[in-house]
């Protein structure tokens, strides 16, 4: 890109960014590159990061996104934002200039849903570059110290990338310390005072078992294999951190991919429509709009999803219709004051429930599929009995729902050093193919035998991984 | 002003191919998983006899990332259009990536990678730990022209022109033309007429000695598993590939027996599992009924190998005994290959022994227990056929 486009970029971006923030979005300082098709994909590779430890599946994903490009299956996307203070946001030179006008609006949204919206609250934005890049220095120091190497530190990566979903979703709750969960414990064990106590008979004192590991179920599993495995070296409990904190990072986005990409979307709209564009800007502006938010048909279309809800909630607080205003009462906030909290106080999940309403439902013609054999069929399609059932589906599989609940249960089972994992049913088996793999690499952190409590066709199962092999078992 | 641009620095794109150590590593990893299915990927490809370029897709094991994810029944949700109704099918095959679903699925990360046959010969020869120049020997086919050079033509194609014949017979068409009209030969010009053209004619020799013809014959009684066909693929491939080295044209036969012998395609020969008993001299019988009917050995070289695991019923053996020799007699070599992965064998039956009676200088017995047998005994198989070409 050529110095004077660089001076007109930065003449509609004053622009650009006095109507974001006369809309009330509130960012934090901005900062654009501008790159070529290549870095793009170099960036989306390694999750936009501008450095990123080495492990082959970044290789993987890059050729992958290279052959799609190449065989124009996919395009590049117009943005790839960082989660960072100041945040970091890429320009392909390759794009034409109203695409780039487009992306700087649709990212200052990004950026205010990064600085303001509570899943965010847990993650020290000013440092993500930093992090990220110490991490990467960390990991190649270990790969280069000839008594690790590469073979070992990718064998351990292997394994904890393969763990690294099982982990705690909401960080906005502390997580107890262990002194904290034994006085609960203990708390929990004593009996409650029972006014009838002279009647009743005496409960008896049972004492908490205090030495059980976990004292509570833990869903961190790698943190939880770094700390109660003592057979682990330095560098393999620092290498299980990094990709703890690695993951950790990246929740609040997966937990928020609807809401995200649909606020981003509202808002580049309304600038781009404030803006006054020339004709021909304006034509392709509208082109480049539809094509981004155009559903699509037999899948879910973040953008398209998160911006009807957006829009509906904005419209419906504005102008509530007479069945609302008689449910609910009249509104105490404005649709633009609504959508502001909501922005704030929301993640995919719960932003669907809430607001994604049976008109909407209808509207887009949501409908539930399932497999069957090897062909995927409609099982149910919006209509008055079934369209809850279709809400509650799509909402088990946003953000960090589609990932199955496992907890430790204990670090000991059966007094034997056995690591009891359990796997939280909901109506959803584990496809065992890949639990088992997935046991084996926790089987080669934990070094010994891992077992694993689930439902396998409507019966509860146990799985467990021991001497290189897999064996199920049956409960009752 | 808090917004920064960065603009674009062409020297830091050239720098930034930081993917370039992680990508090396994925393909070092796709490659590994290739040489571990290497025996069901050349148990289950037609690779003998094809082209060398020919791309083949292998399903990767082994660089699949894997995690606690849900399975069959997990329904999902989509948008439709308004005509979606239920008992609607949307999509079949998930192993396929139909761009649907978000990435985490399992399906989508079934993974296939196109390789070159060329690609696959080299893992291959690396699996079975074939010397380097050996290596070099078979992968590099010598191709000759056999076209040879019969008479001249007043058709043909350019490259084919004879100039100098042709600048002969304008020579004469001129100085015809001047004797004719009594001139003398002056300055004027006198162009090339298309009948001055002359071009040469070639023919396409089949020369004797460049037809070369494979009898692969093998045992598909029940009791050759996968492992046993790859080991037998293996070998016929690389007598395949030699023969090529030799041999201007190299035909290849497959005769799959049991208790009776038929004539298959490759395909066939390699996945049709049989079951039943054995005769060899039933295998033996039909290659030779073929050489006579179509590889008269007055004309073609004929190599046969025949690859059993050593089970033969009992009346039969002197039957095969005859017809090994009369195969013995008429073909350029005859190798017999046992085939006994370690501790699947028992001694009592191999045909090993009772070959032994056999004493032709062309016939060739070899036992192979383990992948790394091939190379050796595809050797000693080949020092048979140098010793009749000296003799000869």
């Amino acid at each position: 890109m050529a110095s004077n486009d660089i001076n007109e970029l930065e003449a509609w971006n004053e622009r650009i960014f006095a109507h974001a923030r006369g809309f009330g979005l509130d960012t934090y300082p901005q900062e654009f590159e501008i790159c070529d098709h290549e870095q793009m994909l170099g960036y989306m590779a390694y999750s936009g990061m501008p450095s990123h430890y080495p492990h082959w599946s970044y290789g993987k994903n890059f050729e992958k996104l290279k052959t799609l490009y190449d065989y124009g299956v996919t395009g590049l996307p117009y943005e790839m934002v960082i989660n960072s203070d100041p945040c970091l946001a890429y320009l392909m030179r390759d794009n034409s200039f109203l695409l780039n006008i487009l992306t700087l609006a649709h990212v200052y949204a990004h950026n205010d849903f990064f600085k303001n919206n509570f899943t965010f609250s847990s993650i020290r934005a000013e440092f993500t570059i930093e992090t990220f890049k110490a991490h990467a220095d960390r990991v190649r120091r270990y790969i280069e110290d000839p008594s690790i190497g590469l073979e070992k530190v990718e064998r351990l990566l292997d394994a904890a990338h393969a763990l690294s979903l099982q982990c705690r979703r909401n960080l906005a709750i502390r997580k107890p310390t262990p002194a904290e969960q034994e006085e609960r414990r203990l708390e929990e064990s004593t009996p409650s005072p029972d006014p009838f106590q002279s009647i009743h008979r005496r409960t008896e004192y049972v004492p908490p078992d205090l030495t059980k590991t976990p004292l509570y179920p833990d869903e961190d599993i790698l943190l939880f294999v770094r700390d109660h495995n003592p057979f682990l070296s330095d560098w393999e409990k620092d290498l299980l951190t990094i990709v703890h904190e690695e993951t950790q990072y990246f929740i609040p986005q997966i937990d928020t991919k609807i809401m995200n990409e649909g606020w981003a979307s509202l808002w580049h709209k309304r600038i781009m429509e404030e803006l006054d564009l020339p004709q021909g800007m304006r034509l392709e502006f509208i082109v480049r709009h539809n094509q981004v938010l155009s559903p699509n048909i037999g899948g879910i279309n973040p953008y398209y999803l998160g911006m009807k809800v957006w829009e509906d909630i904005e419209k419906r607080w504005d102008n509530p219709s007479a069945e609302e205003e008689r449910e609910y009462g009249p509104r105490k906030k404005g649709g633009r004051e609504k959508v502001f909290e909501v922005r704030e106080v929301e993640r995919d999940s719960s932003f669907l429930r809430r607001y994604l309403t049976e008109d909407l439902i209808r509207e887009m013609n949501l409908f539930e599929y399932e497999a069957r054999g090897n062909e995927r069929v409609i099982s149910r399609v919006a209509d008055k009995e079934s369209w809850r059932a279709i809400k509650e589906t799509l909402i088990h599989n946003v953000g960090m729902s589609s990932v199955p609940v496992i907890k430790i249960e204990d670090a000991d089972y059966n007094s034997n050093r056995v690591l009891l994992i359990k796997h939280y049913h909901e109506g959803r088996d584990l496809h065992l193919e890949y639990a088992e793999k997935t046991l084996q690499y926790l089987h080669q952190l934990w070094k010994r035998e891992v077992v694993l409590e689930t439902i396998i066709n409507e019966k509860k199962s146990l799985l467990c991984f021991t001497d290189d092999r897999l064996v199920i078992k049956g409960l009752r | 002003m808090e917004t920064i641009f960065h603009p674009y620095h062409s020297s830091s794109a050239e720098r930034s191919d930081r993917s370039a150590g992680d990508r090396l590593r994925h393909r070092q990893k796709v490659r590994e998983a290739i040489r571990q299915n290497i025996a069901d990927i050349i148990a289950e490809e037609s690779i003998i006899g094809k082209d060398r370029d020919r791309i083949i897709k292998v399903p990767i094991r082994g660089v699949k990332e894997y995690r606690f994810v849900y399975g069959e029944n997990a329904p999902g949700v989509g948008q439709g259009g308004d005509d979606a109704e239920p008992g609607q099918v949307i999509a079949r095959d998930q192993g396929k990536d139909n761009g649907r679903q978000s990435g985490d699925q399992p399906g989508i990360d079934y993974y296939e990678t196109d390789v070159t046959l060329e690609e696959l010969v080299d893992i291959m020869f690396e699996d079975l730990e074939l010397p380097f120049m050996e290596r070099k020997l078979l992968r590099e086919i010598e191709v000759e022209h056999h076209h040879r050079r019969k008479g001249y033509r007043k058709k043909g194609i350019r490259v084919h022109l004879d100039k100098r014949r042709t600048a002969r017979s304008r020579l004469k068409r001129r100085k015809a033309t001047h004797r004719k009209e009594g001139e003398e030969l002056g300055s004027q010009r006198f162009p090339f007429h298309k009948d001055d053209l002359i071009y040469t004619h070639r023919v396409i020799e089949t020369r004797r000695e460049s037809n070369a013809v494979v009898f692969c014959i093998m045992d598909t009684s029940g009791s050759m598993d996968t492992m046993k066909k790859y080991l037998a693929r293996s070998f016929f491939f690389l007598l395949y590939q030699f023969l090529n080295t030799k041999y201007q044209r190299v035909e290849t036969v497959f005769i799959a027996h049991h208790t009776e012998a038929r004539e298959v395609t490759e395909e066939e020969f390699f996945h049709k599992g049989e079951s039943g008993g054995t005769f060899i001299s039933s295998g033996y019988r039909r290659a030779l009924e073929i050489i006579q009917q179509r590889y008269h050995p007055s004309l073609w070289n004929v190599y046969v190998f025949h690859c059993s695991d050593g089970d033969n019923f009992e009346t039969d053996n002197s039957a095969a005994l005859q017809a090994a020799g009369e195969i013995a007699e008429i073909s350029n070599l005859f190798g017999y290959g046992e085939i006994k992965p370690l501790g699947s064998g028992y001694y009592g039956s191999s045909m090993i022994q009772f070959f032994s009676q056999l004493d032709r200088d062309n016939f060739q017995t070899v036992q192979i227990q383990r992948k790394e047998d091939i190379w050796p005994a595809f050797k000693s198989f080949l020092v048979k056929d140098r010793l009749r070409k000296e003799a000869g």
